[in-house]
């Protein structure tokens, strides 16, 4: 029963975020260009522009959504993202 | 005059470095980079490789590591910094130096000699080298793209921060001599300070005739000059 009510309270306070981060517009992305000319060759003709990126999945020991957004951006700030060519986004999963 | 090269997991040009600043009669330590003190050192290099098995981004963790902190320390207090093509990435990722290293233009690793031209032979690290002279060195990366933006791009020109830029055996600068796409073909920069270079080619490769030739002597000999 005790058991049952610390994994509960576990399970409640573990936020989930991603974290998308792509090259910003001006920089060359030579690998989206690669992948975006091989599916023009595979016939997809539609394709406009295909920039390619990082995605992180990452879960928080915190209850407050705020508190743990922050502590998301200090960790893309510090080490996730390289803010001369990179940009961000932050989403709750 | 005493150096200490800095080794990460996945450093790979540690020891050439080492025997490179031997034979010049460096007195060199290496430091792991799990020590949290450096030895005392007139020049810090930190050398190239594949730390961390370029994760995230080349040099990134390498520049989060704990001793950097230490070599941070260091290069703000004035003592020579030198980091060679990984050690170059890893210095852009610590801030020490501006601007940052992307993947090669044409998306694969290079490796091969390449002609460079000393653009400013008024600093500890290239003193005895002619300006303008050309130098045949080595170079093997997948991430030497250079680039920064305007402001500093301007900043290093008015400064003369630039140390080398990518030229052909004439010393003609151009694109077409430009083998990854850095941002005006520059192969090498320092800080504002003159006390940090940074640079893709391996001068360390270029220490004997036998197997190479003598391009890279130069740099560590302006350096024994400290």
């Amino acid at each position: 029963m005790e058991k049952q009510f610390q994994l509960n309270l576990k399970k409640k306070s573990k936020l989930k975020f991603s974290v998308t981060v792509t090259l910003k517009k001006d920089v060359l992305d030579p690998q989206g260009k690669v992948v975006q000319n091989t599916l023009i060759n595979l016939g997809m003709k539609n394709l406009i522009n295909i920039r390619q990126g990082k995605f992180f999945e990452i879960e928080l020991n915190d209850k407050n959504e705020i508190e743990a957004k922050k502590k998301i951006t200090e960790m893309c700030e510090k080490l996730l993202v390289n803010l001369i060519i990179e940009d961000y986004k932050i989403n709750k999963i | 005059m005493k150096s200490t090269v800095i080794v990460f997991p996945g450093s790979n040009c540690d020891r050439d470095i080492a025997v490179a600043l031997e034979k010049m009669q460096f007195k060199n330590k290496m430091v792991w980079h799990k020590e949290t003190k450096l030895p005392k050192s007139d020049l810090i290099v930190i050398p190239g490789g594949f730390s961390y098995g370029d994760y995230l981004r080349s040099g990134a963790i390498a520049g989060k590591s704990l001793i950097i902190d230490e070599v941070i320390k260091a290069a703000n207090s004035g003592c020579y910094v030198l980091g060679v093509c990984n050690g170059f990435q890893i210095l852009t990722e610590t801030g020490l130096l501006k601007g940052t290293l992307l993947r090669n233009k044409n998306l694969k690793f290079i490796n091969q000699d390449v002609h460079i031209k000393v653009i400013n032979n008024q600093t500890k690290f290239s003193s005895k080298y002619k300006k303008d002279q050309i130098l045949e060195i080595n170079i093997a990366h997948n991430e030497g793209n250079y680039f920064t933006d305007n402001s500093h791009l301007e900043i290093m020109k008015k400064d003369n921060l630039i140390a080398f830029r990518y030229c052909n055996e004439k010393g003609i600068v151009d694109e077409k001599y430009n083998p990854n796409g850095a941002l005006e073909n520059i192969a090498g920069i320092y800080n504002s300070k003159k006390n940090i270079l940074g640079m893709m080619p391996h001068p360390e490769r270029m220490m004997d005739k036998t197997i190479s030739n003598t391009d890279g002597v130069n740099l560590f000999s302006s350096l024994l000059n400290l």
